[in-house]
């Protein structure tokens, strides 16, 4: 299920403004992937174009090419619905919509889709989901209840679970845990070890213990400059990065923060 | 420092520096000053009317009002100060402000209520005008709610479709010059008075179909023109309180973008929407002028035929009684207006109820 | 659901999510350039008809006061008195209601207890919905009686000042009697903006003056006027803007005469909005042409006064 993805020369324009410049990575299937770096460093925006949702910003636009195993995400007929049908996201602040039901929420990519499903179908998705995301012994008693009631940990794992009922074979997550406390924080990193089993995780952090702690591999991007684009500075092993940095740039940022 | 000790109003939440006590003792005066005061100039005014034998409620509360700012002013001056005073001044007119406001609003609906009543009933509301002559003591006003039905039926039935995918348009797709342009013009057609729009549809109805042809048709179209900018900037401020976190997570799990506008943002939205578009209903249902040059004023018989002869409405039918100017066509009038009031008022308070209890809550 | 490879599996649905995209983008855009159209359609077509008439127009069109239209043979008419009525009629509503709204505003914000507040704005919001020929029946029915008394007692203490000269209409159909009622109407309208930009006041503006021991209406002239002072004006010329083309209270109100008079205790004077509406019925030979070219005319008042208000307003809204 889980796939691989081939990024190389990746260049990220708002209009004329570069963003992220020139990044070429690879991140492999069944593993977490953490990205780090300072505030505005385009990690975010890096991360959106892997399935395509700059596109929802106007004047955002890329040059370079995104590779989910043998297949180019930005090739001439390919349509970013189905991209982002087989690369999920959950967002920095869990967002449910707030006129489904728990149950409906889950099936929601099925629901507005229009595609029909046979109840016992739906059922079984239902479960298999909130069992994946950690949230079905939570919920199983009020799945007709709003998904808005949810504590926001909740909601959040509520948003991971309708992602994954898609069935995709890679999870953008795009700083999950920043709008929530401590426990649910731990609650989401422990889904995370339990998700890589199964897809490609790419998250987006700006916690460092957390990306130390959820992460096999980790990629630093910091800005040339202010005002220059986004680069990625290193990207290796996250034992290596955190102990034994290649570069300066790295090491400064990873021990400012440590103190 | 000083301090205030205001008798007739409520402080404001964090009003001004803790007072402290040496000031409150000092030149200030007490709580039961103002409600004091005024109890003693109303009865001041009463008495001093009655002496001149013009004891009439307008004239005792303008006297009382009056007389109560002067001593307020010239009491607060002499025991505190002149800030002080001024700033009692300017309550008194205050409050006289909204007072003075109440007047319109308690008159109109106490003699609509007590002058409509005397005709309102099944009869009035299940009878046409059809072979009654204007002085006789008969006949009601079932052709004009048959027209009013019709004609703001159409009118909603044109002006929802457009103005809600216009919206949708300037909100979710719309870009550049286009969208500029497109805000531009719906306010300018908010500001179209609506006699004008009256006006637009005679011409044009004179290009199409030749002059003096009048319909209920022409008329549901003025209508549209007043409606159209009302409901696009009602959805459109429904459509932009949507989070776009909505949107992004729809994206996200492979939506296309109409399913997501169909299935996420109109749904979020709706109660809101619904809300815009009865208050656009209860503003054009009212709307007197447009109807009088486009469906005509004389219609007297049922017509629930949209696209031939005149067609009566309830705010024409209130405006050509008054014309006729007698007694029994006055009773008519506020009948009639008495029936225009409580349709306007249910749509308006359903609309609040449907946007109090149907909204989705966005706070988080 | 199984897990689907974009490229071929994917295929089926693309080609008619695409057709569903394009056809819900375009009636979305179709509808907003319908709109465009509609408006250039109605200048198109009032400028057309009007030219019939304006053209066969024996009097010079913005001078005349009479209006001698109902004719096909030389017909002699003018906006002259009816432009001056209109502008007199929606001036005097504006002075009337503008200090009372923004009066009513500071005693929602500032004044009235919380609960009390919001009911008053459910008030307010109740007040513009009202339909104008109601206002209208309500003046004639009853306002004009209660004003007669005073019209005779403004006459006879204010009577020096020319605009306040007898003698007094018996009945009370007179230009001031519709421009307060039409101050009832555009009440609403002012104050609605007015109290929505009090309540925009930041709280430091406030407290900051309240911390140099002001009273609260030294805080009030202080930090809330200028603040709100963009919001009223705007507000006033929206209010403006919807006296000039009322029609109905006007027409029901008003014993029309065409002249260009100040003396507003007097009958006489009309605005073109309520001209159209009782000429309409009647009109016959160049007369509903004639009737189309005085509404332009009130079309590009309002217009002018519109244009004036939105750029006030969204002045105010860069600065907030």
């Amino acid at each position: 299920m889980a796939k691989r993805i081939d990024v190389s020369g990746l260049h990220v324009f708002y209009g004329d403004f570069k963003a992220v410049e020139d990044v070429s990575m690879t991140i492999e299937p069944r593993s977490v992937t953490a990205f780090i770096g300072s505030s505005g460093c385009g990690k975010s925006t890096f991360l959106r174009t892997l399935n395509r949702m700059h596109e929802v910003t106007p004047g955002a636009r890329v040059q370079g090419k995104v590779m989910l195993d043998d297949q180019d995400v930005y090739g001439p007929d390919v349509d970013p619905v189905a991209v982002r049908r087989e690369i999920g996201m959950v967002f920095q602040r869990p967002n449910p919509f707030p006129t489904m039901s728990i149950y409906d929420n889950v099936i929601a990519g099925a629901k507005l889709n229009n595609q029909r499903m046979p109840k016992a179908k739906a059922d079984d998705l239902v479960e298999r989901s909130l069992r994946g995301a950690n949230l079905w012994e939570e919920v199983k008693d009020r799945l007709t209840r709003p998904g808005a009631g949810l504590s926001g940990g909740q909601q959040q794992r509520l948003c991971i679970a309708r992602a994954i009922a898609v069935e995709p074979a890679v999870l953008l997550m795009d700083e999950p845990c920043s709008a929530l406390d401590p426990i649910s924080t731990l609650a989401i990193e422990d889904l995370i070890a339990k998700l890589k089993e199964n897809y490609t995780i790419v998250i987006v952090t700006h916690n460092m213990q957390q990306a130390a702690r959820v992460s096999d591999v980790t990629a630093f991007f910091n800005l040339a400059g202010t005002g220059k684009p986004g680069r990625l500075i290193e990207m290796g092993e996250t034992n290596k990065i955190f102990t034994k940095p290649e570069k300066k740039e790295t090491e400064n940022y990873i021990t400012g923060r440590f103190g | 420092m000083t301090t205030t000790t205001k008798g007739s109003a409520t402080e404001m939440p964090g009003d001004g520096p803790p007072p402290s006590q040496k000031s409150l003792l000092t030149g200030s005066l007490p709580r039961y000053a103002a409600p004091a005061l005024l109890a003693a100039t109303a009865a001041l005014a009463a008495g001093v009317l009655l002496a001149f034998g013009a004891l009439g409620i307008a004239q005792f509360a303008v006297f009382t009002v009056i007389a109560y700012a002067v001593v307020i002013s010239i009491a607060s001056r002499v025991v505190e100060n002149r800030r002080q005073a001024t700033d009692r001044l300017v309550t008194t007119i205050v409050y006289a402000c909204f007072g003075l406001a109440m007047v319109p609003l308690v008159s109109l609906l106490w003699t609509v209520l007590s002058e409509g009543l005397a005709r309102l009933d099944l009869y009035f509301l299940t009878v046409s005008m059809n072979g009654v002559t204007p002085s006789m003591d008969a006949g009601g006003v079932y052709h004009a709610i048959v027209g009013t039905i019709a004609i703001t039926g159409l009118a909603a039935v044109i002006s929802i479709p457009i103005g809600l995918l216009t919206s949708i348009y300037l909100v979710e797709y719309g870009q550049g010059r286009l969208k500029q342009a497109i805000t531009f013009f719906v306010d300018v057609m908010t500001g179209i008075p609506s006699i004008v729009a009256g006006l637009f549809v005679v011409a044009l109805w004179m290009m199409i179909f030749g002059p003096g042809k009048t319909n209920g048709a022409a008329g549901a179209i003025a209508l549209s023109v007043l409606m159209i900018p009302v409901v696009v900037r009602s959805c459109e401020e429904m459509l932009r309180l949507v989070p776009n976190e909505l949107r992004e997570a729809s994206y996200a799990l492979g939506v296309p973008k109409w399913l997501t506008v169909v299935k996420v943002v109109l749904p979020t939205a709706i109660a809101g929407i619904t809300t815009g578009v009865m208050l656009a209903l209860a503003r054009v249902i009212g709307e007197t002028a447009p109807l009088i040059l486009t469906a005509g004023s004389s219609a007297v018989a049922i017509n629930w035929n949209l696209f031939n002869g005149q067609m009566m409405s309830l705010p024409v039918f209130i405006y050509s009684q008054v014309r006729m100017g007698g007694a029994i066509n006055y009773e008519r009038a506020w009948a009639a207006a008495l029936a225009l009031i409580v349709v306007v008022m249910l749509l308006f308070f359903l609309a609040r109820l449907v946007s109090r209890f149907f909204a989705p809550n966005l706070s988080r | 659901m199984t897990t689907t490879d974009p490229s071929t599996t994917a295929r089926e649905p693309q080609g008619k999510r695409r057709l569903g995209d394009l056809l819900f983008a375009g009636s979305a855009k179709g509808s907003g350039i319908l709109i465009l159209l509609i408006l250039a359609g109605v200048a198109a077509f009032l400028i057309g008809q009007s030219f019939d008439s304006l053209s066969a127009n024996t009097a010079n069109f913005f001078t005349t006061k009479e209006w001698d239209a109902n004719t096909r043979d030389a017909p002699a008419f003018g906006v002259a008195a009816l432009a001056f009525g209109t502008v007199l009629a929606a001036a005097t509503a504006l002075v009337i209601a503008t200090p009372i709204a923004v009066g009513i505003a500071l005693f929602i914000v500032y004044y009235a207890p919380r609960r009390l507040a919001s009911i008053l704005g459910y008030v307010v919001d109740l007040l513009a919905a009202i339909p104008s020929v109601v206002y209208g029946l309500w003046g004639i029915g009853w306002l004009v009686k209660q004003l007669g008394p005073f019209y005779t007692s403004l006459e006879q203490y204010l009577g020096w000042i020319p605009m306040f000269a007898g003698p007094v209409s018996t009945t009370g159909r007179t230009m001031l009697s519709a421009s307060i009622v039409l101050a009832v109407m555009i009440l609403p309208i002012i104050t609605a903006m007015s109290r929505d930009v009090f309540q925009q006041v930041p709280q430091a503006h406030r407290e900051a003056s309240l911390a140099l021991g002001a009273t609260r209406w030294e805080m009030i002239r202080m930090a809330v006027i200028p603040f709100g002072r963009p919001g009223i004006i705007g507000g006033a010329m929206l209010g403006l803007g919807r006296a000039l083309g009322e029609t109905m209270a006007v027409a029901m109100i008003l014993s029309p005469q065409l002249v260009i008079s100040w003396m507003v205790l007097q009958s006489g004077n009309q605005t073109i909005a309520a001209h159209i509406a009782l000429q309409y019925p009647e009109a016959t030979g160049y007369g509903v042409s004639a009737l189309i070219s005085a509404g332009l005319v009130l079309f590009a008042i309002t217009l002018v006064v519109n244009m004036g208000a939105r750029f006030i307003v969204a002045r105010r809204k860069e600065f907030a």
